[in-house]
């Protein structure tokens, strides 16, 4: 087992993904500075990072650019002079704005299509939005940052995969059939659409108000001849996601719940025709050493504590404390031991349960440490 | 306070925290705990996991209500399926069908702004006014998430101006600010970035939402090991037992290993407490996966917690 140190140094994009609260965020800037101490060009796209992460990564207060962390701050002992790290916190938003910019025929259709009611709801609402912008960053640094490397994370949930069918889902919806008539070159739509639909239509808005209505039929009209370049671009993130040199990482922790989360996730990355490159298992329980099996650590406890002693009270308690401790590695170990090859992941990476949050270079350094250089299981805490 | 007392205080409690942070175990435990101390529960999950079905070791939840134990009942509130019988109910049978059929729904609910979440929480309401059960416990999505699904009504009455859905938002409000009716329960984990998030969530349900916060529930703080400063090689000395070397060196680090834990995890409940001034309930860490066995343990843990709260 090598780590990710390969995948670390020969892809161009990384995209991790996994439940909330398994470490994503902090695996995907590991993995960055990571390629940045080897001395690529490499950049962390994260979403919603915890405060002291961004903190550390310089991204407070700052917009949907890229910017460069200074080196003095991350490369203190790194084998490579040249490497250079940047982060970047995504802002949904300003992203499907400056597509709506890039697409639009003019200025007039940019604002018709920025001012809207219902446009402001699907960039901020639609569910996949926000992971399909995640998609649309990644395709906007891969072609214009000149980056060796873009790590991107992607969106605490369950849906975190939806960015996959996030473009055919806004194509859905712009090829909506009851909405398409609207679109059609007419000022005059209601009087070409059928009285079945205008019936329709009166008790939606009657459902959700008038004013919502004319802000879908005014939003419709107003995309008119976009959808192609959006249509062409979601192609073109398709592309990027199948490239070989693109390696996405599935993130968990051992627990039983996240564990079936990341083979959730791991079958949609398939039905995708996508691979896992790598599942990284954090917050692994520590092995104490050596010691007799689980059963026999509690027959002590009983044999001990039988005694009615403060130290036999206490020695009994020792070997329960640590017959928990080890039945719960026992038991990770059990899940996770053909987890690997189930998921079809050429490599398994363990990260053990830390005392503390990862929220430094220098504890980001540390995790690299375990992630990339040698990826085994650690066997103390 | 006694757990009966506990769950008069409102019929709705909503139990809400960041994904991972055991929201599911919670609910399933003070369900649990509720059903024990003779009220009825209905447990409503709201995002179509699994977990708490497994927890309380029933089969997968549906639409429909299940019955779980004694005075316990469960089922799950999508907005598809809210929606269609909030339409139905509405003499909009006809249109419900096309609505789904065409993908206008989609459109409709992309149209309006948290048009998804008032539909479950206008369920919810209904199920309160219905009076379905003596304490209505809702599973709720992942914070941030939380602060947005309870925040929709609000967007909802700028974006809508009249009809039902209107009225719905306008009912939804009315529960969430009435703290005899309904609060929300956080769940953290001891932990430096969890109770971060959950201090800022809590401000932002208050302050934006307007809604009662209950006690916040500090989950899997390791149990007190209490072993002094004696090593294992000394007590078994002491008991004139002899001690393999390197399982004496085990014991110590095990037993090291969660005395820190032990540390850390207070004293980020403490911080916790200095930056929320709002009681806590501590759940033990359990070793292990989450069963109904354990369930029923956390439930004692969360009615000793509770008996301990001043009224």
């Amino acid at each position: 087992m090598t780590g990710l140190g390969d995948l670390v140094a020969d892809h161009d994009v990384i995209v991790c993904c996994g439940t909330g609260g398994v470490g994503k965020t902090t695996t995907a800037a590991v993995l960055a500075l990571a390629a940045a101490r080897r001395g690529r060009d490499a950049v962390v796209v994260t979403i919603d990072p915890a405060k002291r992460l961004a903190d550390t990564l310089g991204l407070v207060g700052l917009g949907n650019t890229a910017h460069v962390i200074p080196r003095t701050r991350w490369a203190d002992g790194a084998t490579a002079e040249d490497g250079r790290l940047s982060a970047l916190m995504l802002d949904t938003r300003a992203t499907f704005d400056g597509l709506v910019h890039r697409y639009a025929q003019d200025e007039a259709q940019a604002d018709r299509i920025l001012g809207n009611g219902f446009y402001r709801n699907i960039a901020g609402a639609l569910s996949g939005t926000q992971e399909y912008m995640a998609m649309e960053k990644l395709h906007e640094l891969h072609e214009e940052g000149g980056y060796d490397l873009i790590v991107v994370d992607t969106p605490p949930s369950r849906h975190a995969l939806d960015f996959l069918d996030a473009p055919q889902r806004l194509t859905r919806l712009l090829d909506n059939r009851v909405f398409r008539f609207l679109m059609m070159p007419t000022h005059k739509y209601v009087r070409v659409a059928s009285n079945a639909v205008q019936r329709f239509l009166r008790t939606v808005g009657k459902v959700i108000g008038g004013d919502v209505l004319d802000d879908i039929v005014a939003f419709f009209r107003a995309f008119e001849g976009m959808e192609a370049g959006f249509r062409a671009r979601a192609a073109r993130v398709d592309e990027l996601l199948l490239a070989p040199t693109t390696g996405f990482v599935l993130i968990t922790s051992a627990r039983r719940d996240a564990v079936d989360e990341a083979e959730f996730f791991a079958g949609r990355l398939r039905d995708a025709d996508l691979g896992v490159a790598a599942l990284v298992v954090n917050r692994v329980h520590p092995d104490f050493g050596e010691h007799r099996p689980v059963d026999a650590l509690r027959g002590e406890a009983r044999a001990v504590g039988g005694r009615g002693s403060d130290a036999a009270e206490r020695l009994a308690a020792r070997y329960d404390n640590l017959a928990d401790y080890v039945s719960l590695a026992d038991e990770e170990r059990r899940r996770l031991a053909d987890v690997g090859s189930r998921i079809g992941a050429a490599t398994v990476a363990y990260v053990p349960s830390l005392a503390r949050d990862v929220v430094d270079f220098e504890a980001l350094d540390a995790v690299a440490g375990l992630l990339v250089d040698d990826g085994r299981p650690s066997t103390t805490g | 306070m006694n757990v009966e007392q506990f769950c008069s205080a409102s019929r709705v409690v909503i139990v809400a925290g960041k994904g991972g942070v055991g929201k599911t175990t919670v609910t399933a435990a003070l369900a649990t705990a509720a059903a024990g101390a003779g009220a009825s529960v209905l447990i409503v999950e709201v995002e179509g996991k699994s977990g708490l079905a497994s927890a309380l070791g029933a089969a997968p939840l549906t639409y429909e209500e299940q019955t779980l134990g004694e005075r316990l009942r469960a089922r799950t509130l999508t907005p598809n399926e809210a929606l269609l019988e909030y339409l139905e109910e509405h003499g909009l049978r006809r249109i419900s069908r096309r609505l789904v059929r065409s993908g206008a729904l989609d459109v409709v609910a992309t149209a309006v702004p948290g048009m998804r979440d008032i539909l479950v929480l206008g369920k919810v309401k209904a199920l309160e006014r219905a009076e379905a059960a003596d304490l209505i416990l809702i599973d709720a999505p992942a914070a941030g998430h939380a602060v947005q699904f309870l925040l929709s009504p609000r967007g909802l009455l700028d974006a809508v101006r009249m009809g039902p859905v209107r009225a719905q938002a306008e009912d939804v409000i009315a529960l969430l600010s009435d703290p005899a009716r309904c609060r929300v329960l956080l769940v953290t984990l001891p932990e430096e970035t969890p109770v971060n998030e959950l201090v800022d969530t809590a401000y932002a349900l208050e302050d934006r939402v307007g809604v009662k916060l209950g006690p916040v529930v500090v989950n899997a703080v390791p149990p007190a090991l209490d072993v002094d400063g004696h090593s294992a090689g000394a007590d078994a000395t002491a008991l004139g037992i002899s001690l393999r070397p390197a399982e004496g060196a085990a014991l110590d680090a095990a037993a090291r290993f969660r005395q820190d834990r032990r540390a850390l995890a207070l004293a980020q409940a403490e911080r916790l407490a200095r930056r929320l001034p709002l009681p806590q309930l501590t759940l033990p860490f359990v070793f292990g996966e989450i069963g109904p066995h354990e369930v029923v343990g956390l439930a004692d843990a969360l009615a000793a917690g509770i008996g301990a709260l001043r009224t």
